[in-house]
């Protein structure tokens, strides 16, 4: 049986035809040629990312022309730094050695922002509080920022563990000096994770002051070491640099 | 700010245009479910609004990709999505059932609507608007019998395929902010669902209140078995989103999350007046009372029987309240969600523009211009039940 | 026969299959306006530097909490290797400073992303731990930004870096809503979405990116993910590593060392 079909199917038939005809004729012409080649992105994007300009050198570069200063510096506490975190961005001096020339910086407010006393930092990290240290002075006074040797080996502990002080200063250790608890061989000021402090590896340490036959520091306060919480030791409970914290 | 936020969630990213389009996009989907009632569920009361709420809906989803268009950062490769869209991006369907939506099924369904009007308009026309109704007739001119069934065994199919387009057309809205696990406010699966009933009843709402609005200025009578049915359409819907809205809030109580803190900070402190007062208070509760007072089944009862007049103007004052509530409803998942830190420890402001390219001024513009275009489809397609009849 | 047929023409099955039909026929249209291969457009030939090969490496990167200082010299050195705004909104690394007191509360600051270091705290008194986290793209494997972008600006390469394609990603934010990790920005001026590349631009040639290159401390490893001997290789092996927000399954490639509960 034929069907002859109402006016209105062929008419929409033909406008929706050329619709998706022509939809598709500019699809084919405007996707970009290198969509898909990879994955679902224009391929040519990656290249273009690729080819920005670099603009820190990397210390391999610097290495090159400046291998003096580079083996002062791997030999020194700075070893781990990079020349451009002090000069800049260099690349452009690598291309033109003669045209531009790095920065360095001179003034006290450059090195006080890794160094000055910051309670977040990490303990052991050299820390100095820029307000009473040699005030005014340029660091590079003292310290030659390729070798950065202080000129006097730290005589306090606090010099790089400033957070640990500023803490036992409140405490009721406060008159204890660190090596009272700590033997520190002369090595670790020099080359601090080479060469650690000693830490007191028993209960009795503690109870040469705290237990009750002890006849140092008076005021300390006493318990019987052999039966007070015998299973641990004083500082798994006792914070030592703040033992007031509960 | 409070607290602590990513540095780059100082400025939010999707403002006040991107809270109007899942506004417009629901009053498209809702105007046409609610025309699709009469058409395939037989519901011969709101006859009088089907043709209403079919150029309602039109109007709406012609300026519905306006605000993400001026939202873009690069709207001039917006071509794009239908280049290459991602297909595992739900926002890549955009374009594709944005033109589905308006061809297949909004303009084929007035088409086949309005084929024989545009037929009858064009042999009594002259001149310039002779050609213009003749060209929207495609040439298909046969008025016979058969031809008028298919157009309306036409309407009805294409009604029926497109109440799930609709569903598609706001839902994948939906799924969009659903879909973003990085977002604890947006993430749930409850959100296209969400959205589809609060977009049903902004729809019924907006044709119950240009029903009324138009009715009045041609200073005709309101047919008040169409406005009753509506209201309580409106009011069976609202029930079914706020039942939905409190499991999702619920949920969450429930469930207690690690997001709990910061939300509830939010809500009751950056959300206060358009979560509790607008959304909730003044979009839902009172329109609720309100429904629920002058519905059917309690004026059966006696609670409140009221005058014709009385019941329209509570049925006006509602709907425009449903849709201030829905406004914020669109407001508190957009903004909201982006008003706390992903890093759950802090919250920040949106400072809304007046002028500018994301502001006040412009969101009022694209919420005036669809009544505009309507006005014009008013003019070439009239949809009043009384000019139906008399061009039989 | 079925139900009433009109006089000379269709009956309601009879226009179905018809509908059904011309759907049938326009399905392939369809299917072709997504995948048909594209002839046209003009594409500018030539790769990466000569040599480099991108399936050769999976790159990735380790933190190491317990070395970081706070100076905050990978952010600007970031900002000044790859042209990021310099205002305080865009960032393609930044690092947080938590502070978490002896009652357990936390508190997280980034005053300008880092990149003036951090001023000293108000009062040490209370303060339990106290750290600096750098934060930077996670470069995951199973990127959720990468899945939301609608038309494939922003992608994963080969070799394992999230890129964005600036010439055609159209400003739509939403691989900024999806981020969990707010890695992400949108550039003010060129209006596309930004972030952090990984420097590709230098490790395609050998580098390190800009962040490592100047971190003082080596708090920042940059290496290869699969490969056995890179820096990152030997740290993960030496160190217990999470990731951020693992529960997502972002599979994120950026390996934390003594990273604490509390950071998110």
């Amino acid at each position: 049986m034929t069907v002859k079909l109402p006016p209105q199917v062929p008419r929409l038939a033909a406008v929706f035809a050329v619709a998706i005809v022509a939809l598709v004729a500019v699809r084919t012409a405007l996707v970009p040629a290198t969509f898909g080649k990879y994955g679902h992105y224009r391929a040519a994007a990656v290249d273009s990312i690729a080819a920005r300009p670099v603009k820190y050198a990397g210390r391999q570069d610097c290495e090159e022309c400046h291998d003096d200063i580079a083996a002062q510096r791997l030999a020194g506490n700075h070893r781990g730094l990079g020349c451009e975190v002090c000069h800049g961005p260099q690349a452009a001096h690598v291309a033109a050695p003669s045209e531009v020339t790095p920065p360095a910086p001179r003034d006290r407010s450059f090195c006080v922002r890794c160094h000055a006393y910051n309670a977040s930092r990490p303990t052991g990290f050299p820390q100095i509080d820029p307000v009473t240290h040699n005030p005014l002075k340029p660091c590079i006074t003292c310290h030659d920022p390729h070798a950065p040797v202080p000129p006097r080996v730290p005589q306090e502990c606090s010099a790089c563990h400033g957070q640990i002080a500023r803490l036992k200063a409140l405490s009721h250790h406060v008159n204890l000096p660190c090596v009272t608890c700590h033997t520190v061989p002369q090595e670790h000021k020099v080359n601090p994770r080479a060469s650690r402090p000693t830490k007191p590896t028993d209960r009795a340490f503690c109870g040469q002051c705290h237990d009750k036959t002890a006849t140092r520091v008076a005021e300390a306060p006493r318990i019987d070491v052999a039966t007070h919480y015998q299973r641990y030791l004083c500082w798994q409970c006792h914070y030592p640099h703040y033992p007031e914290a509960k | 700010m409070q607290g602590y936020i990513y540095p780059n969630e100082y400025e939010l990213q999707w403002g006040l245009l991107i809270v109007l389009y899942p506004y417009i996009t629901g009053l498209v989907a809702g105007a046409f479910i609610l025309a699709s009632l009469e058409r395939v569920f037989n519901v011969k009361e709101v006859q009088p609004t089907y043709r209403l709420a079919l150029l309602t809906a039109l109007a709406f989803l012609l300026v519905a990709p306006l605000p993400l268009l001026g939202h873009l950062g690069h709207p001039e490769r917006s071509y794009e999505i239908f280049l290459t869209p991602n297909r595992k991006s739900a926002m890549a369907m955009f374009g594709f059932v944005y033109a589905w939506y308006l061809t297949v099924v909004l303009l084929l369904e007035v088409w086949f609507e309005y084929r024989k009007d545009l037929v009858l308009r064009a042999q009594v026309a002259h001149g310039v608007r002779k050609w213009f109704f003749s060209a929207l007739t495609l040439g298909a001119t046969d008025l016979s019998e058969r031809s008028l069934r298919f157009d309306d065994a036409a309407g009805r199919l294409i009604t029926v395929i497109g109440i799930p387009s609709a569903f598609l057309l706001h839902g994948y809205v939906g799924f969009i902010f659903g879909s973003v696990k990085a977002n604890p406010w947006w993430s749930s699966v409850l959100m296209p669902v969400v959205f589809l009933f609060s977009a049903i009843v902004s729809g019924i709402a907006l044709v119950l209140i240009l029903y009324l609005v138009t009715t009045l200025f041609r200073s005709r009578p309101v047919d008040m078995p169409c406005v009753d049915k509506l209201a309580s359409f409106l009011f069976y819907a609202m029930i079914i989103d706020v039942s939905l809205e409190m499991l999702d809030f619920l949920h969450r109580l429930y469930e207690s999350e690690e997001s709990i803190g910061i939300l509830s900070q939010m809500i009751s402190s950056r959300l206060f007046l358009s979560l509790i007062v607008l959304q909730i208070v003044i979009g839902t509760l009172v329109p609720l009372v309100l429904l629920g007072v002058t519905s059917p089944a309690l004026r059966r009862g006696g609670v409140a029987r009221g005058t014709d007049e009385l019941r329209r103007l509570i049925y006006l004052v509602t709907a425009v309240l449903v849709e201030i509530g829905i406004f914020s409803i669109r407001w508190n998942v957009v903004v909201g969600g982006q008003l706390f830190s992903k890093s759950l420890r802090g919250l920040t402001v949106y400072k809304v523009e007046v002028l500018g390219a994301e502001g006040v001024a412009i969101t009022f513009g694209l919420l005036a211009l669809p009544l505009v275009i309507l006005w014009v489809l008013v003019k070439v397609l009239p949809p009043w039940p009384d000019a139906q009849a008399r061009s039989a | 026969m079925s139900a009433p047929a009109a006089p000379d023409g269709l009956n309601r099955r009879q226009f179905v299959e018809a509908a059904l039909k011309a759907c049938g026929a326009a399905a392939p249209l369809l299917v072709a306006v997504i995948r048909i291969p594209a002839a046209g457009g003009q594409e500018a030939a030539g790769g990466v530097e000569a040599g480099y090969d991108p399936t050769g490496h999976y790159y990735g990167m380790g933190v190491d909490i317990e070395k970081c200082i706070g100076c905050g010299r990978c952010v600007a050195a970031c900002k000044a290797e790859n042209d990021v705004p310099a205002d305080a909104a865009h960032f393609n690394t930044w690092v947080e400073r938590y502070v978490i007191a002896d009652d357990g509360e936390v508190t997280v600051d980034s005053p300008n992303g880092g990149i003036d270091g951090f001023p000293p705290l108000e009062s040490e008194r209370g303060m339990l731990r106290s750290f600096f986290v750098p934060k930077l793209c996670n470069h995951c494997a199973n990127p959720p930004c990468v899945q939301v972008c609608p038309v494939g600006a922003t992608f994963a390469t080969r070799d394992g870096v999230v890129l964005v394609d600036e010439k055609y990603c159209i400003g739509c934010r939403y691989c900024i809503q999806a981020c969990p990790y707010g890695a992400r920005w949108f550039h003010p001026t060129k209006r596309v979405a930004g972030k952090c590349t990984l420097c590709y631009h230098r490790i395609t040639r050998g580098l390190v990116p800009a962040c490592v290159e100047v971190c003082p401390t080596g708090a920042r490893i940059f290496g290869e993910v699969e490969q056995r001997a890179t820096p990152l290789a030997r740290f993960m092996r030496m160190n217990d590593v999470q990731v951020l927000k693992p529960h997502l399954n972002t599979k994120p490639k950026v390996y934390y060392a003594n990273l604490d509960g509390e950071v998110r």
